[in-house]
């Protein structure tokens, strides 16, 4: 059988949504590419080292603060801004970083979750630079003028512009990831996550390498709220509190974080969900809970992990006595293995 | 090669390790005995950089490693392998052994490259020698207890050591995998100009490869030199050979 490119068919059928014309599913597919590369960006933690941080919103946080600033107090353009937004954010994760993998297992986790609270109190209380409980209002767009004078897309609104820079943005970041995890850098993340007493003799300086894990996840949440915070048309202290550090990790469980694309599927899921369910009822939280808990115990490896192995199981079919280990996905966790 | 000077370690009063003094020249295979909890497993720990002297000093190749992290000794040709089987449960074998490949080789900083590429040859040369090549692809974590111990063993070898730490190398095997890892290990000390030293409480492997022994009794190095020496010595006779015979 001749393997689907899914990744390709999924970025082409989100390339199309400006095309329904719907204002609303051009918002909530922003959401959902932007947040995505949030949970996406904590899995590299989560999934592949094996570092449970309950602060990853500490450098969303950052990252939407420092692009919001250079784009509407320095008139900075877009691109730069948001570079800056990354390196800004992966600086602050190489400092708390330091800290935090001098610790292992709750001990990291609390330290991640101080020092988000920290940058949370300093957002909050610096009035001057961040606006305090008030916020950063009205972060401009960004320039997107050449757009609207292209054709097809010139007929499009502000927001499906936005929405078509922030795709191409995020897809590249993805690319970006894909390609370390399947480098040999992502190689020795994995073996530190199975067995960190056993990496250091291999050669392995554990703390080095979970720390510049800690720092390429940094960036990429710096980015995803550098754009979090112009899809937004605002940034606000809220952004690293520590129930913004919850939102991707009930993400990565629920698309599984034993596969690349977990968390992504995970964000839709979660965004999606989030939309139908208040619709109906305002215990969405309650809601959300109990699929949480459900999930857990029926399908440990999430919507992602549970789908991957039913094709491996369809795929096995056909030939029997193969005695083969499906693999979900080379090199990440295995559920129930 | 190795060389242990008065090492001592206590762990809140409880002297493990007692003014230990050892060594081992290269291309030798030397075995490390005692009774349970004779310290042999601590005394290993702090010659891997896992535990750090109270006292004393350790030379590796005449370089100073006494307190150096783990990583480093590793990188200077150490290998070791562990009591408790201790590999990457949740990666294929092929990919336990080419982690190794890639981080001992200090390639493990690319971003940017792809692991799946690097070091094929090497690793399939290896799991072949060692019998796994069949098992390649197979979750390291459910292959079988004697298996997994091979895969550890490719691992530290995939490390290139001058110099490899077993500790109980055939701790949990049926007599014929024991034999099997024994001959193996014997083939593999040789083609490698290895310098081995273990632990084990199997006395049969213990005098039918070791060309040294070291006796070690509550901390202290009761006897060292070779098998027929350590055999008939008295002290050893009472404190350890004279709980069996």
């Amino acid at each position: 059988m001749r393997r689907i490119p899914w990744t390709l068919v999924v970025f082409a059928a989100l390339l199309v949504v400006p095309f329904i014309g719907s204002r609303f599913y051009t918002f909530v597919a922003t959401d959902i590419v932007i947040v995505s590369l949030f949970a996406m960006s904590l899995n590299l933690l989560l999934g592949y080292t094996g570092l449970v941080s309950f602060g990853h919103a500490a450098y969303f946080g950052i990252g939407a603060y420092t692009c919001a600033l250079l784009m509407k107090s320095a008139n900075v353009p877009f691109l730069p801004s948001l570079l800056a937004a990354g390196l800004m954010a992966g600086s602050f994760a190489l400092l708390f970083g330091f800290f935090c993998v001098r610790l292992t297992r709750i001990y990291f986790a609390m330290l991640t979750l101080a020092f988000a609270q920290i940058v949370w109190a300093i957002c909050f209380k610096w009035n001057d630079v961040t606006g305090g409980e008030q916020g950063l209002p009205n972060v401009p767009y960004p320039g997107m003028e050449w757009m609207g004078s292209a054709p097809v897309l010139g007929n499009f609104r502000v927001g499906d512009h936005f929405y078509l820079t922030a795709l191409v943005i995020v897809a590249l970041c993805f690319a970006g990831l894909r390609r370390i995890v399947d480098s040999p850098f992502g190689r020795v993340l994995t073996v530190l996550r199975d067995n960190p007493e056993r990496a250091q003799f291999i050669g392995v300086n554990v703390r080095a390498y979970q720390l510049a894990a800690f720092v390429v996840a940094g960036f990429f949440a710096g980015i995803s709220g550098g754009l979090f915070g112009i899809f937004n048309r605002g940034v606000f202290p809220d952004f690293a509190f520590w129930t913004k550090s919850a939102e991707p990790l009930i993400m990565t469980i629920l698309g599984g974080m034993g596969s690349f694309w977990g968390p992504a599927v995970g964000a839709a899921a979660f965004i999606v969900l989030n939309q139908q369910i208040t619709s109906y009822t305002e215990y969405w939280p309650l809601t959300m809970g109990t699929v949480l808990i459900v999930l857990l115990f029926v399908f440990p490896g999430g919507i992602a992990g549970t789908l991957t192995g039913i094709v491996a199981r369809m795929r096995a079919r056909p030939s029997p006595g193969a005695t083969t280990v499906p693999v979900s996905e080379r090199g990440m966790v295995k559920p129930n293995a | 090669m190795l060389e242990v000077h008065g090492v001592s370690k206590t762990f809140d009063g409880f002297t493990a390790v007692d003014r230990v003094d050892f060594s081992i020249a290269r291309g030798e295979i030397a075995a490390v005995i005692g009774p349970n909890g004779a310290g042999k497993s601590t005394f290993f720990n702090l010659i891997t950089g896992h535990l750090r002297p109270d006292v004393g000093r350790i030379l590796l190749k005449e370089r100073d490693i006494t307190g150096a992290p783990p990583h480093r000794i590793c990188l200077m040709g150490m290998g070791r392998s562990f009591q408790r089987t201790n590999i990457f449960p949740k990666l294929t074998v092929f990919e336990n052994v080419q982690a190794a490949f890639i981080t001992h080789r200090r390639r493990g900083a690319n971003f940017w490259g792809l692991s799946d590429r690097l070091y094929r040859a090497e690793t399939d040369a290896l799991l072949a020698a060692l019998g796994l090549d069949d098992k390649a692809n197979a979750l390291s974590g459910a292959l079988s207890h004697g298996n997994q111990k091979q895969v550890e063993l490719g691992i530290a070898l995939a490390c290139d050591p001058e110099i490899l730490l077993l500790d109980e190398p055939t701790a949990g095997m049926s007599a014929a995998e024991t034999r099997e890892t024994i001959r193996l290990l014997e083939r593999i000390a040789a083609e490698r100009s290895l310098t081995l030293l273990f632990t084990e409480h199997d006395m049969e492997v213990v005098f039918s490869i070791a060309q040294k022994i070291a006796v070690l009794h509550q901390g202290r190095l009761i006897a060292e030199g070779k098998p027929e020496a350590v055999q008939q010595n008295a002290d050893v006779r009472r404190v350890y050979l004279g709980e069996r015979h």
